[in-house]
């Protein structure tokens, strides 16, 4: 036995410190649940008034009519819902082209310059969009309207869709593209992820079986991303139900609900930002209920996008383990 | 005995693949080289509209002059705007990135594969997917409503739109640090928390200051939760208790005005805003690349 | 497993009770003079949970010496070491039953801070981690972290010449640790160690990641600090255990009637008897190549 008495029991300020930071980090952390949470009490109870009032009918009916506290919010679901399928119908598949050329066609060179395009289109606020939507995109579009109003116009069925253009070019397919535009980067980025973790021992066997290269895209990588991409596009949906500015700018402000694309409409985040500071007392409620509602159906369709993204993400990974 | 014999000559030249799959294949080839000029195509006009329109209303003038009180008016300038721009992105993310980090930290150094970590990990990322708008009026139900609108509000709603954004880009660069440096550190004789702060932050730092920088681009042109919550103002303001105005606030304003010289002051205040946006991603593209931690 | 075959000089085996090792040259046949033990382990067993990845260890770390823990993979030698500084803390659901004492006191005892028993008894590890920070803040972080009184710079300098890096860095000492070759950083993590001025230090197959140059040197500086410090090391080198050691352990796998793998400390010797004269037929038949 040494005779050096060696502590090996020194307690103090250690064991403390480490506590009180690990309850900090979580304290921290529990911050996010918090948030979520208290966005959805407060904004509820101040909506509560007009739920009260008008039940379902807050979203069933089409009359909003400040003037006589009447609030039915249906043409700004039905704006919603139209200029996010627009949007998608264009950038799914412009996105799906870039996420593929990106891992499968780009030369080592193109590869960083072509991410790049793609993170400047992201780092655009939508506020630039929506400037140069309203100022440049929509009278120029405008006249396309007009064009495509005559031509197609009187075709049974789908005519109704090119109806009378509204002028200026503000109008539900306006604002569809201009979405578009601004999506194409999280459903691009996802994709990217997505096609990235396709066993490269797939695309070979296709290959040496003598595929071209687009049958070992069809044969390959689309079975194996299918889930992940679904996850894809419904993030690129909730980020289209979300947007507010870009398409408050260009959307054309009338409360209406019309097949017409070229007519104007109005979608429920952008109907908050244009009559939030003119609303008052039940008016300014409604908008927020209005904003309540938003706010939960664009978190449950970006929990289930990520639990989607995510099951597909492990089930590929634990079939290359 | 066996006669050797030669084989049909094979093709193998490109002419032997069928005209219809070669066909199919250059057109797939071509639209998606064409995807990513759709991509291109906005970027460039936008990007070349912005800076050509700007030009013609930029000058020194209109960078440090008041704005003007009636929209009809022409002249005056974006300097309260970028005050309160600067003022307000950089309170926020003063809020949000020790935050943000904070949260990080817990996510992978004390929580990672629990269950409450995975919850606070799935909500991190549904709350980046939370519209805006909804931000605006939350700060609004609960800070307009108690004080008054102003600087701060806009703050606190832009901090609420960085933090999940800094929380997951730090846990990605935490992830990163390799664990052999946290074993050698607590083989030393540190602590867990003495580990994290003088080993593992130190790290990551450069990751996590290029995702900071990246938050604050996006947070500097918010627009929706500002109008919301911070009402506006025509004279510089430094103190964030009152109302305040952004760059982003005065394009939406001026962008719906019938008036040309509005539309000329929005393309002059969207080109000192992108010039700005772009100054925080190349410095957050410069720091990612020049310190990146080295794969070992 | 192959590397035992191949480090066996000579593809002959001889007949069965005279194994192929070579003991180096310079070390005679005769047993070793034990030395006090700071550490004791009786009959120790870690557990993941309810597996028991290793069972039955029961040998002594005597001061001043090498004790080598060897054996095929998956046999627990790694998790023992783990074990005697507390690292095995960081594995959720590991547990160690039996008894560990160090200088007569149970480290896993209930008031005993592992931060403390990691302070006497340091580790290098297997890959060489130096932190990405200068030289000298690598050897000066455990000095600074533990408030160790004294001159940093002479502290530092002495740390690295203890590890026989020195003379190759003292004009860079402010250049980043990670800049350095294999074999230079696993010294500078050495120095990072003794700077702490421990009392045992643990290598957990130290030269395994480095070239045989590095490892040489490496071995003759396990040599020097062994005067120092006292030392146990794991390795699958089975050459290395006999250049360097002065005890051996021996480990291996069974498989009980489950079917379930557990490591279990076979044989514990000096390590010139060991290698001539084992006791246990298990241990002749891994020195002879026989499996493993």
């Amino acid at each position: 036995m040494t005779d050096t008495r060696i502590s090996l029991t020194t307690k103090g300020g250690g064991v403390r410190a480490d506590r009180l930071f690990r309850f900090s980090a979580l304290a921290a952390g529990l911050l996010v649940l918090a948030i979520l949470a208290l966005i959805l009490v407060t904004t509820s109870r101040e909506a509560w008034p007009v739920f009260a009032d008008e039940g379902l009918s807050f979203l069933t009916s089409k009359t909003w009519d400040p003037a006589s506290n009447e609030f039915g919010a249906l043409a700004f679901v039905y704006g919603t819902v139209i200029v996010s399928l627009i949007s998608l119908l264009i950038a799914v598949p412009v996105s799906l082209g870039i996420a593929l050329f990106l891992t499968e066609l780009a030369p080592r060179r193109l590869r960083a310059p072509a991410v790049t395009v793609i993170d400047l289109l992201a780092a655009i606020p939508s506020v630039v969009f929506g400037l140069w939507g309203i100022l440049v995109v929509a009278p120029a579009l405008y006249k396309l309207y007009q064009a495509l109003h005559d031509t197609l116009g009187g075709v049974p069925v789908i005519g109704s869709l090119f109806g009378t253009p509204v002028g200026g070019g503000r109008s539900f397919m306006t604002a569809g593209i201009i979405l578009a535009i601004m999506i194409i980067p999280i459903i691009t980025s996802i994709s990217r992820e997505v096609f990235a973790t396709v066993p490269s021992s797939d695309k070979q066997a296709a290959y040496a079986l003598g595929a071209t290269r687009w049958e070992m895209i069809k044969g390959a990588v689309f079975p194996h991303s299918f889930g992940g991409l679904v996850g894809a596009v419904m993030l690129g949906l909730g980020r289209a139900m979300g947007e507010t500015i870009a398409v408050a700018l260009t959307i054309g402000a009338a409360t209406q609900i019309t097949p017409n694309l070229f007519a104007g409409g109005n979608a429920m985040p952008s109907v908050i930002v244009l009559e939030f500071s003119e609303s008052t007392g039940e008016w300014t409620a409604a908008l927020i209920g209005l904003g309540v509602f938003l706010f939960v159906i664009t978190v449950l369709v970006n929990v289930l996008a990520r639990l989607v993204v995510n099951r597909a993400e492990i089930r590929m990974k634990g079939a290359v383990a | 005995m066996t006669v050797a014999v030669t084989p049909a000559p094979v093709d193998l030249t490109r002419a032997a693949l069928s005209v219809r799959r070669r066909i199919v294949n250059r057109i797939a080839t071509l639209a998606i080289a064409l995807a990513l000029l759709v991509a291109l195509v906005p970027l460039a006009l936008v990007t070349y509209t912005v800076v050509s329109k700007g030009l013609d209303v930029m000058s020194w003038r209109f960078l440090t002059d008041n704005i003007v009180n009636s929209p009809r008016r022409a002249g005056g300038g974006m300097w309260p705007a970028i005050l309160g721009t600067l003022l307000i992105t950089g309170t926020a993310a003063l809020m949000a990135i020790p935050l943000g980090v904070f949260g990080a930290i817990y996510l992978n150094e004390y929580g990672k594969q629990k269950p409450l970590a995975r919850v606070i990990r799935t909500m991190a990322d549904v709350m980046t997917g939370v519209p805006s708008i909804v931000m605006g009026l939350f700060i609004y139900v609960t800070v307009v409503l108690a004080f008054n609108q102003s600087g701060l509000a806009g703050a606190l709603a832009l901090a609420c739109l960085m933090l999940p954004v800094v929380i997951r880009s730090s846990e990605e660069m935490f992830r990163l640090v390799p664990d052999e440096l946290r074993q050698a550190s607590l083989a030393l004789g540190a602590r867990r928390w003495r580990t994290t702060v003088t080993v593992v932050l130190p790290a990551a730092i450069s990751g996590i200051t290029s995702g900071a920088m990246l938050a604050i681009a996006r947070a500097a042109g918010e627009t929706a939760p500002v109008v919301l919550v911070t009402a506006i103002v025509f004279r510089p303001e430094w103190n964030l208790l009152e109302p305040n105005t952004t760059l982003p606030q005065q394009i939406f304003n001026n962008a719906s005005q019938p008036f040309a010289v509005a539309n000329q002051r929005a393309w002059g205040a969207a080109l000192t805003l992108i010039a700005i946006v772009l100054l925080a991603t190349l410095i957050a593209r410069f720091i990612a690349s020049r310190y990146s931690i080295k794969e070992r | 497993m192959s590397d035992f075959v191949r480090d066996l000089e000579g593809s002959v085996m001889a007949t069965h009770d005279r194994p192929n090792v070579h003991i180096a040259a310079g070390r005679d046949a005769s047993p070793v003079v034990p030395g006090t033990p700071v550490m004791e382990l009786q009959d120790v067993s870690v557990f993941y949970g309810t597996y028991e990845a290793v069972r039955g260890t029961t040998l002594p770390v005597r001061q001043h010496q090498i004790t080598a823990m060897i054996g095929p993979s998956g046999c627990g030698k790694s998790t023992i070491l783990r074990a005697l500084n507390r690292m095995n803390d960081l594995i959720p659901g590991a547990r160690v039953a039996g008894r560990i004492t160090y200088h007569g006191q149970d480290i896993y005892a209930r008031d005993v801070d592992p931060i403390q028993v990691r302070r006497h008894i340091g580790m290098v590890f297997q890959k060489p981690n130096p932190f990405p920070k200068s030289i000298y803040d690598n050897v000066a972080y455990g000095i600074r972290i533990n408030k160790i009184k004294g001159n940093l710079d002479d502290m530092v300098e002495e740390a690295l010449t203890g590890a026989a890096l020195w003379d190759e860095v003292k004009d860079k000492l402010k250049t980043s640790g990670m800049a350095l070759s294999g074999g230079q950083q696993q010294r500078l993590c050495i120095a990072r160690t003794i700077a702490v001025q421990p009392d045992i230090i643990l290598m957990d197959e130290p030269c395994s990641a480095l070239d045989p140059i590095a490892t040489g040197k490496i071995e003759d500086l396990m040599h020097e600090l062994s005067r120092q410090y006292t030392i146990v090391i794991v390795t699958h080198n089975m050459q290395q255990a006999a250049r360097v050691s002065h005890f051996t352990a021996f480990f291996t796998a069974e498989v009980d009637s489950a079917g379930v793998r557990h490591g279990r400390l076979v044989e514990f010797n000096d390590t010139g008897k060991l290698f001539t004269n084992p006791d246990d037929r298990r241990t002749e038949d891994y020195i002879t190549g026989r499996f493993g």
